[in-house]
Formats: structure tokens, C-alpha cells, sequence
């Protein structure tokens, strides 16, 4: 059971919280513009890595607030939570890969 | 196009029986040590606004006379009201629930020049009482809150979880319990609690 830190409320047990993905993909601005390819991309294709990985989670049992985490989908390790709108922590990959 | 309107049986609606109180209404657990019961009648108010602008908190502080929690999972109260943090931009207030009407009528007109939002919530929670000896044992079985004594102290409260249902947990003292759950989840929780108590108090 992973320990989660709410920016809001701080640390909790994960079965507080729901991830939904992927963080930071920004809809498309032209979207009148946009192929089917880049559409299809925007809307269903999400990196796969393993490794460090930026996701959304949703306090879902807590306060309810959005924000994104940095965790390692390979030792399910937690570099830290930020708020949404703020810059994502910068991690040393040398450190990930450990 | 058919611009004929489905035919609805007369007085269907009128028939619907709209329930004012929740499950737990009228249902009491008080044999043995530990006791449930349901506070009826409390009237909820949900709130948002900017903390950040003075003059919403200032506002909200002349009409319920409780200053507003800023703090996470806090809660402030007088005799009459109880305002909890619910987000960064959310709270909640407990009245009596013949203030409803009042108080929103208030906060609306005082925070008319304010972004805010004032939304009577009085029947889309309830709030069960569970007290005694093992209220804290047994609330640990399903929230995964850190409830210990010297963590979760008495006057703190908290959204969280039991079993499967969101819940705002209220210490009142050492084996008291208030927990607010939404209506939809009460006899669930009700049934969980009920079952649990009767297993403790054998
Ligand atoms: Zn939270």
C-alpha cells in the first residue's frame, strides 16, 4: 500500500485517492487545425514508461482536489506531489533508475 | 418529427413519496457498551470562496460568528455553528436546521459583491453518533486514518473513508464520534456499524 502526500491534507493511505493518468497533456489550441492522427493522439495515446512517470490523482475520499505525482512505475517509489499549475520536480534519473 | 409528448399517468408525480429524513432516521443502537445513533435535523451548508480575499473571510465571520477554518482538516465553533475545511476553496457550516434559511439568506446578501457560492446540502448528508469504549477500535477496522489517541486527538476532524463510503470524521472526545456520510451510503454504513457493535459487545 503505497503512502500518499495530499498537498492539501498531507500524507494518506492510497485507498483515499484515484489516479487518472497521465499528467500535463494540454488540449490542443487549433483544434479546427487538427488531423485524425494528432486528434487520435491527444485524446487516447499515453506514455507507457518504465520508470518515472508524471500522473494525475484525485483525493477522491479526502478534499477532493486534483493535483500530480512523480512515482516510479517500476519500484512504485514517490518523488513527491505538486499542485496543479506548478512546475514538476525535476528528478535525477540516475536516481529513478536505482 | 413526433412533437407528441409521452403520456405521463395523472397525479404520478404527486404520488411520489419524497422521504425527508434519511435511513438511519428513527433507528437507535444502544444496547451494550457502545451506542449509534443518527443526529436528525442538522442543517448543513455548503460554502466556497476565496480565502485569500479578506473580505469574503471577513464577511463569512460577521454572519456565523466563528472565524473560517484555513487550516486542513480543522474545524471551528461557537455554541450554535460548526464550520469545517473541506478543501482550500471549501467548507461546510452545521446549524440547527431551522437557521438554514436564515443563514443563507444572510451569507447570500452579504457576499453578494464577492465570488462565492452558498448551496443548502441538509439533506444530501446525515450524521451518525457512534460512542463508547470501542468506538475508536472499531472505527480503525475501516478508515485508514492514523486514529491513535496522541494523532487523532480530541476537536479533530478529517474526511476520509470507512469501507467504501467517504465520510467527514469528527472527534468530539476520547469515544465520541460524529460522522457525516451522504445519504445514499447511510444504510451501509449503518448495517456495517450495527454488525460491528454487536460483534464487540458480545
Ligand atoms: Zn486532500
Amino acid at each position: 500500500m503505497l503512502i500518499i502526500e495530499c498537498p492539501w491534507c498531507g500524507k494518506r493511505d492510497q485507498t483515499e485517492f484515484s489516479c487518472h493518468g497521465e499528467a500535463h497533456i494540454a488540449r490542443p489550441l487549433n483544434t479546427e487545425e487538427l488531423s485524425e492522427e494528432e486528434w487520435g493522439d491527444y485524446v487516447f495515446f499515453r506514455k507507457n514508461p518504465k520508470g518515472l512517470h508524471y500522473e494525475r490523482w484525485v483525493h477522491a475520499h479526502g478534499c477532493r482536489r486534483w493535483f500530480n505525482v512523480a512515482r516510479n512505475t517500476l519500484s512504485d517509489h514517490i518523488h513527491g506531489s505538486y499542485k496543479p499549475g506548478e512546475t514538476p520536480p525535476t528528478i535525477d534519473t540516475q536516481e529513478v533508475s536505482q | 418529427m413526433n412533437d407528441q409528448q409521452p403520456q405521463v399517468a395523472s397525479g404520478s408525480r404527486a404520488d411520489a413519496v419524497i422521504k425527508t429524513t434519511s435511513p438511519a432516521y428513527n433507528r437507535k443502537r444502544t444496547e451494550g457498551d457502545n451506542t449509534l445513533v443518527e443526529l436528525p435535523w442538522i442543517g448543513k451548508i455548503n460554502l466556497r470562496g476565496n480565502p485569500e480575499d479578506s473580505r469574503f473571510v471577513e464577511k463569512i465571520k460577521s454572519v456565523i460568528e466563528v472565524e473560517l477554518p484555513l487550516e486542513s482538516n480543522t474545524q471551528h465553533h461557537n455554541n450554535s455553528v460548526t464550520v469545517y475545511w473541506l478543501g482550500p476553496d471549501e467548507w461546510l457550516i452545521h446549524c440547527k436546521i431551522d437557521r438554514v434559511q436564515e443563514l443563507m439568506a444572510e451569507l447570500g446578501s452579504q457576499l453578494s459583491s464577492i465570488h462565492h457560492a452558498v448551496t443548502d446540502v441538509s439533506d444530501y448528508y446525515t450524521v451518525l453518533q457512534i460512542q463508547g469504549p470501542n468506538a475508536t477500535t472499531l472505527l480503525r477496522k475501516g478508515c485508514p486514518l492514523d486514529l491513535h489517541p496522541e494523532v487523532f486527538k480530541s476537536s479533530h476532524c478529517s474526511q476520509t473513508r470507512f469501507g467504501h463510503a467517504s465520510i467527514l470524521l469528527h472527534k468530539l472526545d476520547s469515544s465520541t464520534f460524529n460522522i457525516q456520510i451522504r445519504w445514499s451510503y447511510t444504510e451501509y454504513l449503518w448495517d456495517y456499524l450495527v454488525t460491528a457493535l454487536d460483534a464487540v459487545d458480545r
